[in-house]
């Protein structure tokens, strides 16, 4: 498989703090791999970082083998990198499918047009991506007025828009029921498969993580402790002591 | 040498006032994030109150017991004012709340002319601190030097108050999070009217303080308040130390300016914020404001639409009644509705601005002076045809806001309209202090249209055609691709910027044209009165937009057009009478109070209300 | 001790909750289940009147709380600690617990910042430090904290678990019930039906804002289909 993204020894401090510590990774193409990690660790300053939004202290960013460190998002964007938020980032004075128009128009570099119509433009194309998200029936509802999992579909449909090779998901399944979470991870798998999409996603859900992750990285105070397999990260004892636990208080009660 | 530290004295001096007016501001902005516009006020209040408490109380304890009397006094109608007007408006959409306070500094206005007259009053001398002393050779007031001892004082107290006490620790905690601040037991609602008076008695403070160096006049207000906006973003919006460098820096620079470049001290403060600004953004002490940290007040705005049948048809009827005025209507009408036109376009570019793009300008008047200023000036020194000149007013004004837009719109929130406001004051200083080329106050004069345009019927056609045209260009743009690019700017930058809009160019285009409409606005003005003069760039000028624009309704596309058309109709009823200024505050506060969404938005609330109809989406 | 009667809640125009009745007893830990946006975080806010219910009445020791502004639910005896936590990230830890400190209370475990400190010791290595230095966990554990400063005699916490490391969830449960043995009653809103049966003696299942279930976790455990039609684990 080759290699879509990787990242050399990417560092971030602030003002003698130090967020990301010499983090070396790469995903490849078609993976689904997962970020996980406490509070704290660095999860999101690593993302902020691939996606342009912070400059690294250190280190480079690869994709596709050309360099993209300290970018700025559009730009990283314009390359075929999508994301979606941890606390999503919608715009709530528009409707479901102007959300999504919003981001072809973009796609299709007409944001400086001042004659159309905004909301005539590339209805149909937009609907197409509303029913791969199953949001078709909500299209002209306002934005502000969805439930908190749609807006997560919602968010994946807009990143889907520029047909990214790579996706980016801060806490995807974050606020969202068990059975919500599973049927958005499924989605998101399917998508992999089927337009041999990569993922990267951090996740505190370890159910959605050992469920869904072709391979996982353990991040802990700025640095990767683990990267392998669902079994080698669960088997990992510093991954237990650090990030996993014991697991026995709830075991118990679960078996009782 | 000694002069100029003499000088220097003098200038730290005159920031002991403007420390304590600025730092009572920073204070209430922290922790009720509202932009008090009437903070001026309560510092004219204080002058006021404390010359007629000095003429009551004898000697030295009186002197200064009066001083410290008239904090009391102004901080509890403060508290007053917070409670009545203010309390009920905290929930409004964000900066809604400064409408109300300009309304409050209208009502203050007047009520000082009832009490005290229109004469200005000499300050007492402080008993005691009469004379000078000399420092080497050169005469200090007495005063001055009491004055710069005490400030240190002032600053600990200030600072002890806030970073060691209880009450510190929970006005910083609302600073952050008021509500979570309520959720933990405390009364939230005597906070913010415990800080709001505070804030308020430290204006009276310095009103009080200056006294025997300035004494108390009727425009105090507006003159105070430029300079303490400009301290308190040069230091950092809630930083004390910060207020207080930023004083001594503006004093002192003031007292220089004065002295050696007496042409350019209105200027001079504003070159200085504005370098400040751009190099360091969130002034010297400042922190960067987090977009969203203090929570979305308000409901969310409802998706936008094309009016339906209904609207185009009330549209049509109203621009119909518009085209057949001439024909019934004398020439006195005439004028009037050619001066509701062009305020409706000067708003409503503002509001587009404002309401799509959440840029709140304090500093809109520059583009509409500016325009007519620009034509004015051809027409005056090179007689060019008015046909020539008028296009020259939008497209200087449009890269006017080209130019002053891509310094603010790197700054986002209250930074961006601080430094807006600063450039405007620029431009106004411009005007006022380059006599040879504007002629200052004595205004730019005989800017007639040409032959063929003179006559109130035809120049009302050709307002109406301009102004009616440039609104709806607004109102197309809206609905355009670029209007929906500038809305999803304000909505999430974030997400904008990760799906390859960038804000910052949208916003600066969007500043653009609204500057070009402001700026024909304006050159339908001049060429509509014949003359400009500098109050067209004045801070007064841009308040008027912002103030239409919110009490339209910010989340409405019709809002700014339908708050000038009520405001000049109301000011222009209103100015026959004696104290026009307190009903005109007191209607402003009314409205504001009455309907929080603006008067489109509550009148719309109402529709709904009656009607039972549930749409989610409005027009 | 508290007694929720027929509440009707509304977000703008969204009915959120609907006729929902519930007691909580002197002493038990009840845990309030539903998926997401069936209701919990809501019910929490209309108990704390940070939303106003438009209808029916919040008895917390025989008095109406409805109607009342927040601060004053508070200083009743109820401690809210929210789910997104909002802890106030500019002061130190000593100082966020300051805002929470409120006179003793004769009904309820009194706590000082010492007692705090030894409950979580995380908080004391770092008494100094501003809240945005430190770590999900800890600011978690700081909201808590900061909520006991008030010495509530009702304690609501708003997803506990959600969002904090697997490690740090194990921990929590067993503050909650450390807190419980010290005589304090709370009501937990969560999604996580291990956490919740590992700390609470009685689950409130809720779905568009109406209760559907009340009762132990034995009984739940005999009645599998509405668990699964409720809790969808």
């Amino acid at each position: 498989m080759t290699e879509i993204l990787r990242v050399e020894n990417l560092k971030k401090s602030y003002d003698g703090f130090i967020a990301v510590n010499g983090v070396s990774f790469s995903v490849k193409q078609g993976e689904l791999k997962a970020l996980i990690g406490p509070n704290g660790a660095g999860k999101s300053t690593c993302f902020n970082m691939l996606m342009g939004q912070l400059r690294p202290t250190a280190g480079e960013v690869f994709l596709d083998g050309s360099r993209i460190t300290g970018q700025k998002p559009r730009e990283i964007w314009r390359r075929g990198v999508g994301r979606t938020f941890q606390i999503t980032g919608t715009y709530q004075s528009m409707t479901v499918i102007e959300n999504v128009q919003m981001a072809l128009i973009s796609h299709h570099r007409r944001l400086f047009s001042f004659g159309a119509r905004a909301w005539r433009l590339y209805r149909d194309e937009a609907m197409d991506f509303l029913r791969t998200v199953d949001l078709q029936d909500q299209a002209d509802r306002p934005c502000s007025v969805l439930a908190y999992g749609d807006l997560k579909r919602l968010e994946l449909a807009i990143a889907l828009c520029h047909r990214p090779r790579l996706l980016l998901m801060d806490e995807p399944t974050a606020g969202m029921a068990p059975q919500a979470r599973i049927a958005l991870m499924q989605l998101t798998a399917d998508i992999v498969r089927d337009q041999g999409v990569s993922v990267l996603f951090t996740e505190h859900d370890m159910d959605v993580v050992f469920a869904h992750a072709h391979h996982i990285m353990v991040l802990n105070r700025g640095a990767l402790i683990a990267d392998g397999s669902a079994a080698e990260v669960r088997n990992n004892p510093k991954v237990q002591e650090v990030y996993l636990g014991g697991g026995t208080l709830f075991k118990e009660e679960a078996h009782a | 040498m000694a002069f100029f530290f003499a000088q220097f004295l003098t200038g730290l001096a005159n920031a002991a006032a403007l420390f304590l007016v600025a730092s009572g501001l920073s204070l209430i902005f922290g922790v009720t994030r509202i932009v008090n516009f009437a903070h001026g006020s309560f510092y004219m209040l204080g002058a006021f109150v404390g010359v007629t408490l000095m003429e009551f109380l004898p000697g030295a304890v009186g002197f200064w017991g009066a001083i410290v009397l008239t904090g009391l006094v102004v901080g509890l109608i403060a508290a007053v004012v917070e409670m009545v007007v203010l309390r009920p408006i905290y929930r409004a959409p964000e900066l809604f709340q400064l409408v109300a306070t300009f309304g409050v500094i209208l009502v203050i206005q007047d009520l000082a002319l009832m009490i005290w007259g229109a004469e200005d009053r000499l300050g007492p001398r402080a008993p005691g601190l009469r004379g000078v002393w000399r420092i080497f050779g050169e005469p200090v007031p007495k005063y001055d030097i009491i004055l710069i001892a005490m400030t240190p004082f002032i600053l600990f107290a200030l600072w002890y108050l806030i970073t060691r006490t209880r009450l510190g620790v929970l006005v910083r905690a609302a600073t952050q999070d008021r509500e979570m601040v309520g959720a933990l037991g405390v009364n939230q609602a005597w906070l913010f009217t415990g800080v709001f008076a505070l804030g308020s008695a430290l204006a009276a403070w310095g009103g009080a303080l200056q006294l025997p160096k300035g004494g108390a006049d009727l425009l105090m207000d507006f003159n105070i308040i430029g300079a303490v906006f400009v301290v308190v973003v040069i230091g950092g919006m809630g930083s004390l130390p910060g207020a207080f460098i930023a004083a001594v820096l503006i004093s002192v620079l003031n007292v220089f300016g004065v002295t050696y470049l007496p042409q350019s001290t209105l200027v001079l403060m504003f070159v200085v914020m504005a370098i400040v600004l751009i190099i360091r953004p969130y002034g010297l002490l400042g922190r960067e404001e987090v977009a969203g940290e203090h929570g979305q007040v308000g409901a969310p705005e409802t998706p936008i639409r094309p009016y339906g049948t209904r609207g185009r048809m009330v549209v049509t009827a109203l621009l119909l009644v518009l085209a057949a005025l001439p024909f019934v209507a004398d020439q006195f009408l005439l004028i009037l509705t050619i001066d509701i036109l062009i305020f409706a376009l000067f708003a409503a570019s503002l509001h587009f601005i404002l309401g799509s793009g959440g840029l709140v300008s304090f500093g809109h008047a520059a583009f509409f002076g500016g325009g007519a200023y620009a034509a004015a000036l051809l027409v005056f020194h090179t007689d060019t045809p008015m046909e020539l000149a008028f296009l020259f007013a939008p497209l200087a004004a449009g890269l006017l806001a080209l130019g002053i837009g891509w310094f603010c719109i790197r700054l986002s929130g209250v930074y961006f309209a601080m430094l807006t406001l600063a450039f405007s004051q620029l431009v106004w200083s411009v005007a006022f202090q380059w006599r040879g080329l504007t002629r200052g106050d004595d205004g730019l004069i005989n800017i007639w249209p040409a032959p063929w345009l003179n006559g109130p019927v035809t120049y009302y056609y050709f307002t109406l055609i301009l102004a009616v045209g440039g609104i709806l260009v607004l109102r197309h743009i809206i609905h355009a691709p670029f209007g929906y690019a500038l809305r999803a700017g304000r909505d999430s930058p974030r997400q904008a910027e990760a799906m390859g809009i960038d804000v910052k160019r949208v916003q600066l285009v969007a500043f653009a044209i609204a500057g070009v409409m402001a700026g024909l606005a304006g050159g339908i003005f001049v060429f509509a009165k014949g003359s400009v003069f500098p109050t067209e760039l004045e801070i007064a000028k841009s308040f008027d937009a912002l103030i239409v624009v919110f009490l339209g309704g910010v989340k409405t596309l019709a809002g700014g057009v339908v708050g000038a058309t009520f405001l000049s109709s109301v000011e222009h009823w209103l100015t026959r009478l004696e104290y026009w200024r307190l009903v005109l505050g007191l209607v402003i506060i009314a409205v504001v109070i009455l309907m929080p969404e603006g008067i489109v938005g509550s009148l719309r609330s109402l529709w709904a209300r009656v009607t039972g109809s549930k749409s989610e989406v409005s027009k | 001790m508290l007694s929720v009667e027929r509440i009707n809640s509304y977000y703008g125009k969204a009915h959120i909750l609907d006729d929902l009745s519930f007691e909580v007893r002197r002493g038990e830990v009840v845990a309030l289940l539903g998926r997401n946006g069936a209701g919990k975080s809501t019910t929490m806010k209309s108990v704390m009147q940070l939303v106003r219910p438009r209808d029916g009445a919040v008895m917390f020791q025989g008095r109406n709380l409805v109607g009342d502004p927040a601060f004053r639910v508070a200083k009743a005896g109820l401690g809210y600690v929210p789910e997104d936590r909002r802890i106030f990230t500019d002061l130190t830890v000593l100082e966020n617990l300051e805002v929470g400190r409120q006179p003793a209370r004769r009904d309820a475990p009194h706590w000082s910042v010492e007692q705090l400190f030894q409950i979580f010791p995380n908080l004391s290595e770092r008494r100094g430090n501003r809240g945005k230095h430190m770590s999900g966990g800890e600011q978690q554990m700081l909201t808590i904290a900061r909520t006991l400063m008030g010495n509530p005699a009702l304690l609501l916490l708003d997803e506990p678990s959600e969002g904090i490391a697997p490690v740090i969830v194990e921990q929590m449960a067993r503050t909650i019930l450390q807190l419980k043995a010290e005589g304090l009653t709370v009501m937990i809103s969560e999604q996580n039906l291990h956490f919740a049966r590992a700390v609470a003696d009685r689950a409130i299942i809720i779905e568009g804002g109406q209760k559907k279930f009340d009762g132990t976790f034995a009984e739940l455990e005999q009645q599998p289909e509405i668990r699964d039609a409720y809790l969808s684990v």
